[in-house]
């Protein structure tokens, strides 16, 4: 692979080995990791050869914590403790997963509305388990790259739902921090799936990708111009997906032995191997003429056996209504970007669940042309977050280049007077981004406020979701009206929001305490994180001194490249002051004393502060000095 | 401090306008407007920025965060409007200046009777009507407002005023919008 010598702000302008970055589809059903070995894509194997990892972690006796194959052949037998799914529970509460009949134990988690689940091992939250499974990921990767020890990954790029709130987005990146993954970026699968396909490549226009996966489905609608991948629109439904398409089947299955309607008066284990036939069944239609019938046997527990027999034509009919869920939202979508299906350029299909026949007619009628659909729609996920986790660990290849502009997928609201909901960022609304407000006190003397913020858009706060409660405390008393809170809300580019708040007519910054809803506080990562360090003491100082190296080699680098490449931004004696202080940090650097390492590390930090801004500035004057038709991404490259 | 010589005022001092190098005034080239802002993007976005220090992945965050506010207004033209006003001193406060020309109230009673009556009966060629009706008159609003605030001495003031009718317009238009909508919806199911 011919590397460039990439001279751009920010990058290292040094010639650097390969970084290793990893792509990661966090999947319902199942996940996958893909990096680029040797020069080419890849989605990394098992030692089995297998690809795909099934979602499914089973925290079996004596502590042993399966991931995948072996955790998904006692799904049936120890349901209790093999959770499936568990996606669908990410950054959610008690009351939102109850309408799913599931058969864990679920326990409301103290403090928080958050789920726990009680298994053999322990409570164990959504975001733990779904650390399990990148743990499994990261550790396979690892393996393929021979990585020691004292090597970590550059990065990771994780795959999220479009449609994913902040909760779910905050919950995915706190599971990788456990599995001790550095995320470099959380991307949406749709656009994950666009750059996959090459799509910036092709004829310029909009493009919709159609991604059904296990448990999630949206549509996106993105724009695509010289190398960049703008998202117009997005919507879905994170409660719908193949999974569901298996329930229709094996609640029609019942209902035609006369067991009923649903599965109440299935064991746990009846129920997992009825859900299991369901899906084997489901796929091996998709191979089948219309009209064909399979049948299957399904053993109860005390071993009588009832014969489960499904034509495709029939699996269709029962189905029309979830595939209409999908059209709907789809509908909904189009019409956000002002847009009509003859507008379009093409129709990507991305997910497992896209295979059905049923559903691929569907769309071919609904968006009035025939679907793309040449990349394994289980593996293109993984293929683009890999293509863009290189592109960020800063390895591109000559000519290559692209930028993701993505959009906030729910509108964010505040909780006002009666229980409204007010908009203060509205969906679709490109990221990052920035809002703020200002709110008074209303009594005289108050000196705390607190603040609800919610994602959703309904008018109602009850029907948004609830993402975090936030104290404002330290406000001067001042007589009621008089104080000026003004609170900014921040999403970054992985769709996250963060707060400030800052009293205006004192300038007295109000203190923020975050209570996020349905998410871990950073203080029981930090505990989950310690808990996970079995290593001695002296391990632990000798991790954090290889920290502050990294991190100060790092700074190293990127200022010697930023003088490199801008150094006449700067006076002679600024000049002088930041070679003498990076002198120093580089000797301190071979040498033992993290807390010098530390201070060092921040002094050359500070004093490039306004270097770093104005080097900014002048990126932004030579983008637009530069910009031509056709040299939108050239020209930052330079 | 020493600021560099020839590069422009740093971005934060600047106005949506001169920060994608676009003229100060009302009528705007669309097409320059996304290429502009695709280009600056591409050199600001956070993702360049990855394996950045941390000021400058902060930095980062900040210029794209103003650089997509600055595109945000300026794509809308009732936003452009209400920026350009602003920038010379004339605040919109549609909060505080309710207070409409009689005619204007008029049109907007009988519109929403219209809007009511369609609704009630289904009436979709009704609405699409309605539609078209509230289309033209922002259309006609916003060559007033080139008008106003580009074309010899602007008039900002009288600008802002048509700013507040337009926000009325948008929001009625939405409505009739979604009362399209949900009739389509019903006549899908019910099909």
């Amino acid at each position: 692979m011919a590397l460039l010598q990439i001279a751009e702000p920010g990058q290292s302008a040094a010639p650097h080995q390969h970084r290793i970055a990893v792509g990661i589809d966090l999947g319902t059903t199942h996940s996958l990791v893909a990096a680029t070995r040797s020069g080419s894509i890849d989605v990394l194997p098992d030692a089995a050869g297998r690809v795909l990892l099934p979602s499914v972690v089973r925290y079996g006796p004596q502590g042993v914590v399966a991931v995948g194959e072996e955790a998904l052949e006692a799904a049936a037998s120890d349901a209790k403790n093999t959770i499936v799914s568990v996606k669908r529970l990410m950054g959610r509460g008690v009351q939102d997963i109850a309408a799913h009949s599931t058969p864990y134990d679920i326990v409301q988690d103290g403090a928080h509305a958050m789920v726990s689940l009680n298994t053999s091992a322990g409570p164990r939250s959504p975001v733990e388990v779904s650390a399990d499974i990148l743990r499994a990921l990261h550790l396979r990767a690892r393996e393929a790259f021979g990585l020691g020890a004292a090597d970590d990954l550059a990065g990771a790029v994780i795959t999220v739902p479009a449609y994913f709130d902040d909760a779910q987005r905050q919950a995915t990146k706190d599971a990788a921090r456990l599995a001790g993954l550095e995320v470099l970026r959380l991307i949406n699968e749709p656009t994950a799936a666009a750059l996959a396909y090459g799509l910036d490549s092709g004829a310029e226009g909009l493009y919709a990708v159609f991604d059904l996966g296990g448990g999630t489905f949206d549509l996106s609608v993105l724009r695509l111009s010289r190398g960049v991948f703008e998202v117009v629109a997005t919507g879905g439904d994170t409660a719908l997906g193949g999974d569901d398409f298996d329930h229709a089947l094996a609640q029609h299955w019942l209902g035609s032995w006369g067991l009923g309607h649903d599965f109440s008066g299935l064991s746990s284990s009846e129920r997992r191997r009825l859900l299991r036939l369901a899906r084997q069944q489901k796929e091996r239609l998709t191979e089948l003429q219309a009209l064909e019938v399979i049948h299957a046997d399904w053993v109860r527990d005390n071993g009588s056996a009832h014969v489960a027999s499904i034509s495709r034509e029939a699996f269709d009919r029962m189905t029309a209504a979830l595939i209409q869920r999908t059209l709907a939202v789809s509908e909904r979508v189009l019409d956000d970007a002002g847009i009509q299906p003859s507008a379009l350029m093409g129709v990507v299909l991305v997910g497992g669940s896209t295979r059905m026949p049923g559903l691929r007619l569907a769309v071919e009628k609904a968006f009035g042309q025939a679907p793309i659909t040449g990349l394994d729609p289980d593996r293109v996920v993984a293929i683009g977050a890999a293509l863009q986790a290189n592109l960020l660990a800063g390895n591109r290849a000559e000519g290559e280049d692209w930028l993701l502009l993505d959009v906030l997928p729910l509108s964010l609201g505040l909780e006002t007077m009666g229980g409204l909901a007010e908009k203060i960022i509205p969906r679709n609304t490109p990221i990052p981004v920035a809002r703020a407000q200002e709110f008074t006190t209303f009594k005289d003397g108050q000196t705390a406020m607190s603040i609800h913020v919610v994602q959703g858009e309904r008018e109602l706060v009850a029907e948004c979701r609830s993402l975090a409660q936030f104290e404002l405390r330290g406000i001067p008393p001042l007589s009621a009206g008089a104080a000026r809170i003004r609170v900014s809300f921040q999403v970054d580019a992985d769709g996250l929001l963060s707060v400030t708040a800052k009293e205006q007519s004192t300038g007295v910054e109000a203190s923020v305490t975050v209570k996020p809803s349905y998410g871990l506080t950073d203080a029981q990562i930090a505990d989950m994180l310690q808990a996970g360090f079995s290593s001695a003491e002296q391990d632990m100082q000798a991790r954090a001194l290889r920290e502050a190296q990294v991190d100060a080699q790092r700074m190293l680098e990127a200022v010697a490249s930023a003088v490199a490449q801008d150094g006449d931004l700067l006076s002679a004696h600024e000049r002088a002051e930041i070679d003498q202080v990076m002198d120093q940090l580089r000797t301190t650097c071979g040498g033992t004393d993290r807390e010098e390492l530390l201070a060092r590390t921040k002094r050359l930090a500070g004093l490039t502060d306004d270097f770093a801004a104005r080097r900014m500035d002048r990126a932004v004057q030579r983008a637009l000095a530069g910009q031509t038709i056709d040299g939108v991404l050239d020209n930052a490259a330079r | 401090m020493i600021t560099a010589s020839g590069d422009a005022a740093p971005t934060a001092a600047r106005d949506h306008f001169s920060l994608f190098g676009l003229p100060v005034r009302f009528a705007l080239d669309a097409e320059a407007l996304e290429r502009a802002w695709r280009a600056v993007q591409a050199a600001v976005h956070p993702d360049r920025f990855v394996a950045g220090t941390d000021a400058q992945r902060l930095l980062a965050l900040q210029y794209s965060t103003r650089i997509n506010e600055a595109h945000q207004t300026l794509r809308d033209p009732l936003r452009r409007a209400a920026y350009l006003c602003e920038l010379n001193g004339v605040e919109i406060e549609a909060e505080r200046n309710t207070a409409m020309p009689e005619e204007f109230l008029l049109q907007q009673m009988e519109w929403r009777e219209s809007l009511e009556d369609c609704a009630a009966a289904g009436d979709v060629r009704g609405l699409s009507q309605l539609g078209q009706e509230v289309d033209s008159a922002m259309a006609e609003t916003v060559l007033l407002l080139e008008h106003l605030l580009d074309r010899g001495q602007p008039d900002f003031d009288r600008a802002a005023a048509e700013v507040r009718r337009m926000m009325f317009l948008v929001k009625f238009g939405e409505q009739v919008h979604q009362e399209q909508k949900r009739i389509e919806r019903g006549t899908a199911a019910n099909r």
